[in-house]
């Protein structure tokens, strides 16, 4: 653990407040999985146009009158999260090629419960639509019932599968 | 007032603000300790509960400063983007986004975010998930209809809870702060040597959620905007700062029929009353809609007399204070409202209180109730005026 990140209270405050910039400004919440969506439509639209034509899922958002997927809002402020996450490292010399995992995990065995869990994360957002930052967050913001069910449900079942994946992330004893 | 999307900042220009936006997003991300997976499991296990902090935080932090912006009228609620609840998909999608985060160690965001400081494991869950929409995308067919179920639209969790937002925001507050403090115990009891709460400063902690529970109650305090407009115009002592004039049935009549190009009449009654009892020439505008942004460009032309319809004077004349409340001028309403209207114009019966005008008027009236049925027949054929499209913000995932 970096003993100099911010105090949470004082980050979670100026996350609030982008996120209120964000409402004022733009009328809209911040997002994050709706930039993977952004990036899978445009990568099946250009590589298989039929098949994304026929598909109830692409079809949706491609084609005569719709803008390119790539140029979506969260698309640029996922972009800008890169960004402002580079500096923000840099800053803090925190920059370092690493692979952070559990005491009892092998670096293979971290990669793969990685990607198994990006790609439930990728489809549970999808359903729910929209993820920690877009439904849960921005969602409990401007008090949308789905922003309060679905942070209850990530972090409720979080809670109830903690204890099945503990393996992944205690070392012997709790703590680190 | 905000938002400033769509009518402001075009939707090119909202790009760059999406990068400076996203840029402000990332930086608070990582310093807050968002790009370090163990941390970030920790409020599962309870040996670090940044995440909870952060959170909670941040969503009172915005719903408490949502709520004040409004009722100080700078921000248009009925603007704003609310993500509508389909409220089973959304459990079962929350229930896998709690799995992908136990085992893959983030969530979208601050898988993101860690990428951009050189966490492999980021990458490798960013790459899942494009895998996870693609399977998605390509299984759809088979629950398209379950993704669709239990729709409740832009639901807002107060209506349903049948509390006012600010009292919702406040208890929400007061929740978060119980949580914090519990929390802080839980997390020195599971790690007792490496919670971060050992190192708070505590007492300056206090002062910031007494001035978070200040905040919070002053948005519970505070009517919002409207009804606080119509408080005020509806007090005995209120003087409007614009001249404000009834307008008797007969001039109106004349000038629908005349088609006044300086007039605009603005129909406020419900849509069953306007069919039923139908004014040719008019605007309609849903009575509790008449500050909203999209009726702006309606009311703003100065050189346009806006004439107020509803079923009485009364919420007619305030819907017309509420107007000049909010800067527009040149405001005018029925006198005696639609009712008025439908005793003297249409009516064939001989006109009171006209004295020796009486025939004059009886005359004028007989062609009113001709012509405006001519209007009505007119507009009833050329169907009714495809309504107004108006630019929403788009959001969401």
């Amino acid at each position: 653990m970096n003993a100099r990140h911010m105090n949470p209270y004082l980050a979670g405050f100026l996350l609030g407040l982008v996120l209120l910039l964000t409402i004022f400004v733009t009328g809209r919440g911040l997002g994050a999985s709706g930039a993977t969506k952004s990036l899978v439509v445009a990568t099946v639209g250009a590589v298989a146009p039929q098949h994304a034509a026929a598909s109830p899922f692409y079809s949706k958002l491609i084609g005569p009158g719709h803008e390119a997927p790539l140029k979506a809002w969260l698309v640029f402020e996922v972009l800008g999260v890169l960004l402002g996450a580079f500096v923000s490292g840099l800053g803090a010399d925190r920059l370092k090629l690493v692979t952070e995992r559990g005491p009892k995990v092998s670096v293979k065995g971290r990669l793969l419960f990685a990607a198994l869990g990006g790609a439930l994360f990728g489809a549970g957002a999808q359903l729910a639509r929209g993820c920690t930052s877009g439904a849960a967050l921005s969602g409990m913001a401007v008090l949308s019932v789905a922003g309060f069910v679905t942070m209850m449900a990530i972090f409720g079942s979080g809670f109830l599968f903690a204890w099945f994946t503990r393996g992944l992330w205690l070392g012997a004893k709790a703590g680190r | 007032m905000g938002p400033f999307v769509p009518d402001l900042i075009s939707d090119q220009l909202n790009l760059v603000v999406a990068l400076a936006i996203g840029f402000l997003f990332g930086f608070v991300l990582e310093q807050a300790g968002f790009s370090s997976s163990r941390r970030l499991v920790g409020v599962f296990y309870g040996y670090d509960l940044t995440v909870l902090r952060v959170f909670f935080t941040a969503a009172v932090t915005a719903a408490i400063g949502v709520l004040l912006l409004a009722a100080g009228g700078l921000l248009d609620l009925t603007a704003i983007f609310v993500n509508p609840t389909w409220l089973t998909p959304a459990i079962f999608g929350g229930v896998l986004m709690g799995l992908g985060f136990l085992l893959g160690g983030f969530c979208p965001g601050t898988s993101v975010c860690a990428a951009a400081i050189g966490k492999v494991d980021a990458m490798v869950f960013l790459v899942g998930g494009v895998l996870g929409v693609f399977g998605y995308a390509e299984l759809f067919p088979r629950f398209a209809a379950f993704a669709d179920s239990t729709s409740l639209g832009p639901a807002k969790v107060y209506e349903s809870l049948g509390v006012s937002p600010g009292l919702f925001v406040l208890l929400l507050t007061a929740a978060a702060i119980l949580a914090f403090v519990v929390g802080g115990i839980v997390e020195r009891k599971v790690a007792p040597d490496a919670a971060p709460s050992r190192l708070f400063p505590v007492k300056r902690h206090f002062v910031a959620a007494g001035v978070l529970l200040a905040f919070a109650a002053l948005a519970a305090a505070l009517p919002d905007r409207k009804t606080r407009l119509v408080a005020k115009v509806n007090a005995p002592a209120y003087v409007p700062h614009h001249v404000v004039k009834p307008m008797p049935p007969d001039e109106l009549a004349f000038r629908i029929i005349d088609r006044d190009p300086r007039l605009r009449v603005v129909d406020l009654r419900p849509e069953a009353a306007r069919k039923a009892r139908p004014l040719p020439g008019t605007i309609a505008v849903p009575a509790g809609e008449v500050l909203g942004k999209e009726w702006r460009s309606t009311f703003s032309p100065r050189m346009v007399k806006k004439v107020l319809v509803a079923e009485s004077e009364a919420e007619a004349k305030t819907a017309a204070y509420l107007l000049v409340e909010s800067g527009f001028e040149n405001v005018a309403y029925l006198e005696g409202g639609y009712g008025s209207f439908e005793r003297t114009v249409l009516s064939a019966k001989a006109p009171e209180g006209e004295g020796r005008f009486a025939p004059v008027v009886e005359r004028f009236r007989e062609q009113a109730r001709t012509a405006l049925a001519e209007r009505v027949r007119l507009e009833r054929a050329a169907g009714t005026a495809a309504p107004k499209k108006v630019k929403k913000v788009q959001g969401g995932c």
